[in-house]
């Protein structure tokens, strides 16, 4: 089939001239992907291997990389990556797929509106849920959260100046977002299972928890594979929160990889550093997103 | 659906069980929305400094004191509205015009080096943002020398791949037919692709422009990078500034928020269709 094909194809590309308007059609995309994303991945490369300075920089080898693996900074910062991403992807995928199970049996009007409600605080952005977040956190006893805790009798707590509960403070923050695009992601899936195999199960006498266990789980296999690689992804870029509320501290309590890189390359200006930290961020990343596409999804059919 | 029991031989054991679910439903998007109401029912309060105030969960004042304490603070504050907004309006129509375009000569035009391009463009996607930021930086603001201005702003942003990569996917389950006889009847790829192919897409095409209006409205640190005076600031820079030189200011900043978040909320309220299509439009993998 692929023979006739190509030779069709020759022969429309030169008779109708098509290929020019396509083009023309991608060239605004082009050059602005090659401006904008290709240009500044090779530029990084090059910069990290240098000492940079705004008038002549000066090449340096692989120092960047010897100095950033040797940096305890960096390696701490690291930690706090893992550490935010194991406690927030895992428990935020569980929320979802629990809300899209509860979902699921309700009339499609309420569907949507849970959908919805659960979408809108997506809308809003990150300075905007920080700032409000700031104020919950508020140390003194008249906080919301003191007071909340209060309640069950805990003494208050300085959610965000304390090294102990900083980290927990942004993953409260994680649990606590909008939710709605794994949900809504997680809710399509779960309507394209055919009803016939829970018919078949139902036959043979499954309850409930079985269902569950034996029909939905295998099908929403590649769902969610696709939302932990995307969740994980993410959540290794994730330091918005970081530099507005906490500002990695304190004693960088908070501080990712992320807000690292920000504030090696526009604090201290160590370009050279930032981008060799960069990549090693990308190929980190790389590796992690690998080990779960062969750790998970073995049997997993796209 | 069939993976809850048919319980339709006794309503009542439906009716309950729903009722528990809604239950459950709510308790969590309480939590989940109670950061937003805190907001807005804070923001109406006096502007006053924190010490002086309790904060409240209840609507019982209304004044729109704190909103003037926020506007006034800052003699550009009405300006940050409208810079978030000429972004945000330039990027969004840019990528519906210009993602739209590649998409359709990726999905439906055959040329050569087409599959090979596109795989490049899907690279982009897999290398994360602290990798294009500093050159991209250094590109804008030193080479370029466009520090301050809407055109830094704008640029990077003017064609994203995960658009073109979205308008693809949606324009190639546009039949093929529709093309091809509409080029019998002598219209160029220009024409088809604005008379035909645009209202054809015109989902996704909705889709992608409240999606990439809302993320350039949002965006906070390209535009941190490239502004260095205020009247040049977008709102989430504004209100980055308030919340860094009012600190005790509870009320007024609650007030700020508000605002740089109301014209999504909006937004949502009148699009929402198109919010919740995005969704899985978006997730599709190709």
């Amino acid at each position: 089939m692929a023979q006739p094909a190509t030779k069709t194809y020759k022969k429309r590309m030169i008779k109708d001239g098509d290929w020019a308007w396509a083009y023309a059609f991608i060239a605004v995309a082009l050059v602005v992907y090659a401006l904008f994303t290709a240009y500044p991945v090779v530029s990084a490369f090059l910069i990290s291997f240098q000492e940079y300075k705004p008038l002549g920089s000066t090449y340096i080898g692989l120092d960047n990389y010897a100095e950033t693996l040797r940096d305890d900074l960096f390696w701490k910062s690291i930690r706090n990556t893992i550490k935010y991403t194991v406690l927030t992807v895992p428990v935020n995928l569980l929320i979802s797929f629990v809300i899209a199970i509860l979902i699921l049996p309700l009339r499609k009007r309420l569907q949507t509106t849970f959908k919805a409600v659960y979408y809108l605080p997506a809308v809003a952005s990150g300075v905007t849920m920080s700032v409000v977040w700031l104020w919950i956190y508020d140390p003194l006893p008249e906080g919301i959260l003191n007071q909340l805790i209060g309640f069950f009798g805990i003494h208050n707590q300085n959610w965000l100046g304390t090294s102990d509960t900083s980290m927990f403070s942004l993953v409260l923050m994680s649990w606590l977002s909008s939710h709605g695009t794994s949900i809504i992601i997680y809710l399509a899936a779960l309507l394209g299972i055919d009803d016939s195999y829970y018919e078949a199960a139902e036959l043979d006498g499954a309850n409930f928890l079985q269902k569950l266990r034996y029909i939905v789980l295998p099908f929403l296999k590649p769902t969610t594979l696709f939302l932990l690689v995307t969740g994980v992804i993410g959540s290794f870029q994730v330091f918005q929160n970081a530099f507005l509320m906490t500002g990695g501290g304190p004693d960088n309590a908070t501080t990712m990889v992320g807000l690292l890189i920000f504030n090696n390359a526009f604090k201290y200006f160590e370009f050279g550093e930032a981008a060799a930290q960069s990549l090693i961020l990308t190929v980190i990343i790389a590796t992690i997103a690998l080990i779960q596409f062969k750790a998970f999804g073995k049997d997993v059919e796209y | 659906m069939a993976l809850y029991k048919k319980t339709h031989a006794n309503p009542l054991v439906r009716r309950a069980r729903d009722g528990a679910i809604v239950f459950v439903l709510l308790l969590f998007a309480l939590a989940t929305l109670f950061p937003i109401y805190f907001m807005v029912i804070s923001s109406f309060g006096d502007a006053v400094e924190a010490g002086a105030m309790n904060y409240t969960l209840w609507p019982g004042k209304f004044t729109l004191d704190s909103y003037k304490f926020f506007f006034d603070y800052s003699e550009y504050s009405l300006r940050w509205i409208w810079n978030s907004l000429i972004v945000a309006a330039c990027v969004m129509v840019s990528n519906v015009v210009f993602a739209g375009m590649a998409g359709y000569a990726f999905s439906k035009i055959r040329f050569r080096g087409r599959n090979v391009l596109f795989a490049i463009l899907l690279c982009a996607m897999m290398i994360p943002y602290q990798v294009t930021q500093v050159p991209l930086y250094i590109l804008v603001v030193n080479t370029f020398e466009m520090e301050n201005t809407y055109t830094a702003m704008i640029m990077p942003g003017l064609v994203t791949v995960f658009n073109v990569f979205l308008a693809k996917q949606f324009m190639s389950s546009i039949p093929t037919e529709i093309i091809e006889s509409a080029k019998v009847e002598g219209c160029n790829q220009f024409r088809i692709f604005f008379r035909i192919i645009m209202p054809l897409s015109k989902t996704v095409l909705a889709v992608m422009a409240i999606l990439t209006f809302m993320d350039s409205w949002n965006t906070f640190f390209w535009p941190l990078l490239v502004t260095n005076s205020m009247d040049m600031q977008t709102i989430q820079l504004g209100l980055k500034n308030f919340r860094f030189n009012s600190t005790t200011y509870f009320s007024p900043m609650m007030a700020g928020a508000t605002v740089a978040a109301l014209p999504m909320f909006i937004l949502f309220f009148s699009l929402q269709k198109y919010f919740l299509q995005g969704v899985t439009v978006g997730a599709v993998k190709g």
